[in-house]
């Protein structure tokens, strides 16, 4: 019981320590880390749910390779010890989502800075201007 | 953006080929190996990204842009919603309407290339486009700190 | 405990270490580097877990993030901002993380072990060397089986890229600016 649940919960984790960032810092740029820790770490979650444990060796990725195609038994045992190949397509498209997020977010703070003078957020927040 | 030495400058601009033919190559064959158009698209970025990097925002927005960089993105996005419109012939919106399925070519599987080819070129002008505005931003932001402060 | 798995802890922690350092040392400098280890650690999992694509586009998304955050930081001061670490703080993260432990325990109990996933769709998909034509089954689901939601993703991607252009133009309000004075 105890390994098939330590990976998620070291991705908890990692979840709780970018939402610490977001919460409690009070600085502009540890706001944006924190919010791309969180990228990741749902990121590694959604991962590390399509696993599946081969049987031996390495985990196969949902690949066909030139030499397995020639005989459908080896196609067969492929996809049967394969990962799931739908989490990773979900990961795929959020990883660059992630990306262009965050530099929305960097693009907000370069204005709030040229705005205020400074990135402290208890500064931002009394409203000057 | 000032840019950097002449040494960062000449192995920048003979990288900067060797990248883009690398992005192009993970774009094109993203139905045979692991790749496809997000990740080929986000190298070739990259790769702009360092040219950014070392020549300065002044030189290369002389060269291209950034309303070519919006021109570039906005072609990819027609061009994914116009080969998902043409999957009507068969059909449905995003149909196969290309025979799939011929082994380990180029042109095989049914409209993948091309979509990923689309969303390549997209994400890539798309975050080149990004990354030269908010280069250029310190700038002018520079030049108008002056009246800035007068508010 | 195989040695897939084994790697896989090693990363984590790796990953974990890092994250506590990004968000915690008052160096800004210092902490942009540390995420830009969590994401090579990212990179590094998603290897050994099996999908290749990810562990491309990881590693350059994360040099992406990493230059861009050192773009809008290195203009600046290098300074480091004091917490107050005051009462209602305190309740509040406390809160929060009862509520991650006591959510997370119910939902661990019901999900399946690690390392055998139940596949519904899953199953399903795998038929698309045949379906689809396309050898690598991750960019047969993303852009065939599920192509409408690429078709968002890319709408999404198009949103945030326009509003960073957006906030970005500075030269059609000093244009008006300097018209409206030259008049006034």
């Amino acid at each position: 019981m105890l390994h098939s649940v330590v990976p998620y919960v070291m991705c908890v984790v990692l979840f709780a320590i970018g939402l610490y960032a977001i919460a409690v810092k009070k600085n502009l740029i540890k706001v944006i880390v924190g919010a791309i820790i969180i990228d990741n770490a749902v990121n590694l979650f959604l991962v590390l749910v399509g696993y599946r444990t081969p049987l031996r060796g390495p985990a196969i990725a949902p690949i066909v390779t030139p030499e397995i195609e020639k005989s459908r038994r080896a196609v067969q045992e492929l996809l049967s010890n394969a990962v799931d190949p739908l989490p990773q397509a979900l990961v795929l498209t959020s990883i660059v989502i992630g990306l262009s997020v965050s530099a929305l977010m960097v693009v907000m703070a370069l204005r709030l800075h040229q705005k205020y003078g400074t990135f402290d957020l208890t500064q931002i927040t009394k409203l000057k201007g | 953006m000032r840019g950097m030495t002449i040494i960062v400058k000449t192995i920048a601009a003979l990288l900067i080929g060797f990248i883009l033919l690398f992005g192009l190559y993970i774009i094109l064959t993203g139905h045979l190996s692991p790749g496809g158009g997000f990740s080929g698209g986000v190298i070739c970025a990259a790769g702009l990204l360092l040219v950014v990097l070392a020549f300065g925002a002044d030189v290369v927005r002389e060269r291209m842009g950034h309303n070519l960089a919006i021109v570039w993105e906005s072609l990819g996005a027609i061009g994914f919603l116009a080969v998902a419109a043409l999957g009507f012939i068969a059909g449905a919106f995003f149909g196969r309407f290309i025979p799939a399925h011929r082994g380990f070519e180029l042109f095989t599987a049914s409209s993948i290339p091309y979509l990923n080819v689309a969303v390549g070129l997209k994400v890539a002008a798309g975050l080149f486009g990004a990354f030269l505005m908010l280069a250029a931003f310190r700038e002018s932001e520079k030049t108008r700190e002056g009246d800035g402060e007068g508010d | 405990m195989s040695a897939t798995q084994g790697i896989l802890y090693l990363v984590m922690a790796f990953m974990l270490v890092a994250a506590v350092v990004a968000v915690e040392t008052r160096d800004l400098l210092s902490s942009v580097l540390c995420l830009g280890a969590v994401g090579f650690g990212l990179s590094v999992a998603d290897l050994v877990l099996g999908a290749p694509d990810l562990a491309l586009t990881q590693l350059v998304v994360e040099i992406f993030s990493v230059v861009l955050l050192i773009r809008v930081m290195v203009a600046r001061e290098d300074t480091t901002k004091e917490f107050i670490r005051d009462t209602p703080h305190v309740a509040f993260m406390g809160a929060v993380i009862m509520a991650i432990v006591i959510g997370s325990y119910v939902c661990f109990r019901a999900m399946t072990p690690f390392g055998d996933p139940p596949m519904i769709m899953g199953q399903a998909y795998m038929r698309a060397v045949e379906v689809a034509g396309s050898q690598n089954l991750v960019t047969a689901v993303v852009l065939d089986f599920r192509g409408y939601d690429t078709l968002g993703e890319a709408t999404v991607i198009f949103a945030a890229i326009l509003g960073c252009y957006a906030l970005l133009r500075t030269r059609g309000r000093k244009a008006a600016h300097e018209g409206h004075d030259h008049h006034s």
